[in-house]
């Protein structure tokens, strides 16, 4: 709730200096994903001291931003699931990850401490379809053999607004459970068999804090604030993991980023022992043709600021910056596809 | 001299029937306008839905599909209905006596510096936030709810209604909040109601040795009846198209259930929720469909508050 308050603060305050921002030389902005709204706030905090280049992002949702990157009312746009490689040539647009964070189931299981459950995505699906009623079924039981598993009900509390943590979710679900693949689907927002939705991470995080015997999903960050108990989980690779950094890591290095059109890779059950399974990329959206190739320059000298110098700020905030590989790929996109007047913005 | 004063009269009053035209048309344009921009509004809605219209036609109000996964988007508008309409059900039955009760005690019984100080307290209330009401709601209510409520109204009385495990959030919880937010709206418009009958025809009646609830029942009630339809149905408004303190303690679920213990969802927290990121045309068309019922409803309780009022006004022989 604190956070809501403080986006709303910032908002409300950058709206106000956009009304004021034409007399600046140089003022960017952007809209979309809340998800990696603290990072982006923070680099552009930083990056305005550095250089006087002001950025304003307003996090209104994924949705809202693929809209008005659309419409051309902000410079770019930010998007938790990445758009497909056809809606991007019908628009104009070219995508890049930014920035990549992690997903994790947390619990509120009376008895067991924090990070002690482990899960499979099997049981994970199981749990969010309704099949698995009790927190001692036989199944988690089996994996938990030292655990002592109470006899009560599972509530499943989930995002009941559209979310990219949503569709990071679901889309893992969905790799690894038949069932889920058929009969739920993958998007920023499905048709829940089963549970009780919250309002946003924060929503989310109070309903499991407040119901016990529940399970829910948040971003990691949001987990680590509130200190809940997350839950370890068995990866691709049949490794158990728990969520940090490093994995999120591993997840993002074991991607095939090159062989992706539109990079549009979903960090979801990657290959690779040390791979959290639940993690994901954040993307930016620009328009090829930029109309103004000074601002356009500025933008993506930003980007590259954010990539170079970004990362030790991200991971304060428990997010992971792009692996330098990835970073370099990007940027020749950049060189080849983005124009001004024919004449491209990136040198 | 004489003269020049009704020369003066006249030009005055003259002057004034212009102010009064001037006046007049401004008020008329003002009205006019109220009912331009209720009917943009409808239009507005009508056509933003329209392809969710055509897709789904009647089956959209009487499905309990929610399923916007693309390329399987399904809609049904059943469950936010319901979930609307039975959390206003559950804060009318709540608010109308408790609110009914104060406003009679303020007016009749209280002694005026008490009058006082609760009456300003309740126009404090009318005037909190609804996301006040929402956060107040969730980490304070619902903890509560789940703690003793559920658990009390589960064991003692229990059966279909009362069932499941007691989650704290649902539609009951939904329901009391709701009470609690329009409480304040229907007192305070039922005091002025009651403080509205002229102090002679009560004191006649207590001349007389009634009681005060002979006073009530049987002189202030016919009398006020018609203003106290009026203040139920500025509540009922009010819950009906209540989001934010819903959203936090509804549960939000597109599901119908006969246990009030459950979660469930209205059409304005379907709304609050889903319109950031409803990216799909579809999607985005079948949310203004809901907007479109949620307006259909408040005109349906309109027209019925309208009626009764009008029944009333005979049955009571126009004192009303």
């Amino acid at each position: 709730m604190k956070r809501m308050l403080c986006v709303m603060s910032i908002l409300s305050v950058s709206g106000l200096m956009s009304l004021t921002a034409w007399a600046e030389p140089t003022s960017l902005t952007g809209a979309g994903a809340t998800f990696p709204y603290p990072i982006y706030s923070q680099w552009a905090y930083k990056y305005e001291k550095l250089t006087g280049v002001k950025l304003n992002y307003q996090s209104i949702g994924s949705g809202g931003g693929i809209a008005q990157i659309k419409a051309g009312t902000v410079d770019f746009g930010a998007s938790d699931a990445p758009l497909d490689v056809k809606e991007l040539e019908e628009s104009g647009l070219i995508q890049f990850p930014m920035v990549i964070g992690g997903v994790v189931p947390v619990i509120n299981v009376p008895g067991i401490d924090p990070g002690k459950l482990v899960l499979s995505g099997e049981l994970l699906a199981d749990i969010y379809l309704g099949k698995i009623k009790k927190w001692n079924d036989n199944a988690i039981v089996a994996m938990n053999a030292d655990l002592k598993l109470p006899n009560k009900a599972i509530t499943v509390v989930r995002r009941a607004d559209g979310s990219g943590t949503t569709f990071l979710f679901t889309s893992y679900l969905g790799k690894v459970s038949k069932q889920w693949r058929e009969k739920i689907g993958v998007g920023k927002a499905v048709a829940w068999p089963v549970g009780v939705g919250g309002k946003g991470n924060e929503g989310v995080a109070s309903y499991v804090q407040k119901i016990s015997g529940s399970i829910g999903y948040v971003e990691f960050a949001y987990a680590l604030q509130n200190k809940m108990a997350h839950v370890q989980m068995k990866n691709k690779a049949g490794k158990i993991v728990a969520p940090g950094i490093r994995t999120f890591q591993a997840a993002a290095a074991n991607a095939q980023w090159d062989k992706t059109p539109g990079y549009a890779v979903v960090l979801t059950d990657q290959p690779g022992e040390q791979s959290w399974p639940i993690a994901g990329a954040s993307f930016i959206l620009i328009h090829k043709k930029q109309l103004n190739g000074e601002k356009a320059g500025a933008m993506l000298k930003f980007f590259d600021w954010c990539y170079k110098h970004g990362s030790e700020m991200a991971e304060k905030l428990d997010f992971v910056a792009i692996p330098a590989n990835v970073v370099a790929m990007v940027e020749k996109t950049w060189k080849t596809e983005v124009k001004a007047n024919d004449n491209p913005v990136w040198p | 001299m004489h003269k020049l004063s009704t020369i003066k009269t006249t030009a005055s009053s003259r002057d004034q029937t212009r102010a009064d035209l001037l006046f007049r048309g401004f008020t008329a344009l003002c009205a006019i306008g109220l009912i331009l921009i209720v009917v943009g509004i409808f239009i507005e809605l009508l056509m933003n839905s329209w392809p969710a219209i055509k897709k789904f036609g009647l089956s959209f109000l009487v499905s309990q599909k929610w399923n916007p996964v693309p390329g399987i988007e399904e809609f049904g508008a059943l469950s936010s209905i319901f979930g609307t309409l039975a959390t206003t059900a559950i804060a009318m039955l709540i608010a109308t006596p408790m609110s009914l009760v104060i406003a009679i005690f303020l007016v009749e019984l209280a002694p005026p510096r008490m009058a006082g100080i609760v009456g300003g307290a309740i126009e404090l209330l009318a005037a909190v936030p609804s996301i006040i009401y929402g956060m107040w709601g969730l980490f304070v209510f619902a903890p509560f709810m789940q703690d003793h409520i559920q658990p009390f109204l589960g064991e003692v009385i229990g059966g279909p209604l009362f069932e499941g495990p007691p989650m704290g959030i649902g539609i009951l919880t939904a329901g009391i909040i709701l009470a609690l937010m329009i409480l304040p709206f229907i007192t305070a418009v039922a005091r002025d109601v009651f403080l509205m009958i002229p102090n002679v025809v009560k004191e006649a009646s207590h001349g007389m040795g009634a009681t005060t609830w002979e006073v009530t029942y049987k002189v202030v009630w016919p009398y006020c009846i018609h203003g106290i339809v009026g203040a139920l149905f500025l509540g009922l408004g009010r819950a009906i198209g209540e989001t934010m303190a819903i959203t936090f303690v509804i549960g939000n679920d597109h599901s119908i259930s006969a246990s009030v213990f459950s979660a469930g969802t209205s059409i304005a927290s379907t709304l609050a929720n889903e319109f950031t990121e409803a990216s799909e045309p579809i999607y985005l068309s079948a949310l203004f469909e809901l907007g479109l019922v949620l307006f259909g409803l408040t005109v349906v309780f309109q027209i019925v508050a309208q009626l009764w009022l009008r029944r009333l006004r005979k049955s009571t022989g126009g004192r009303a």
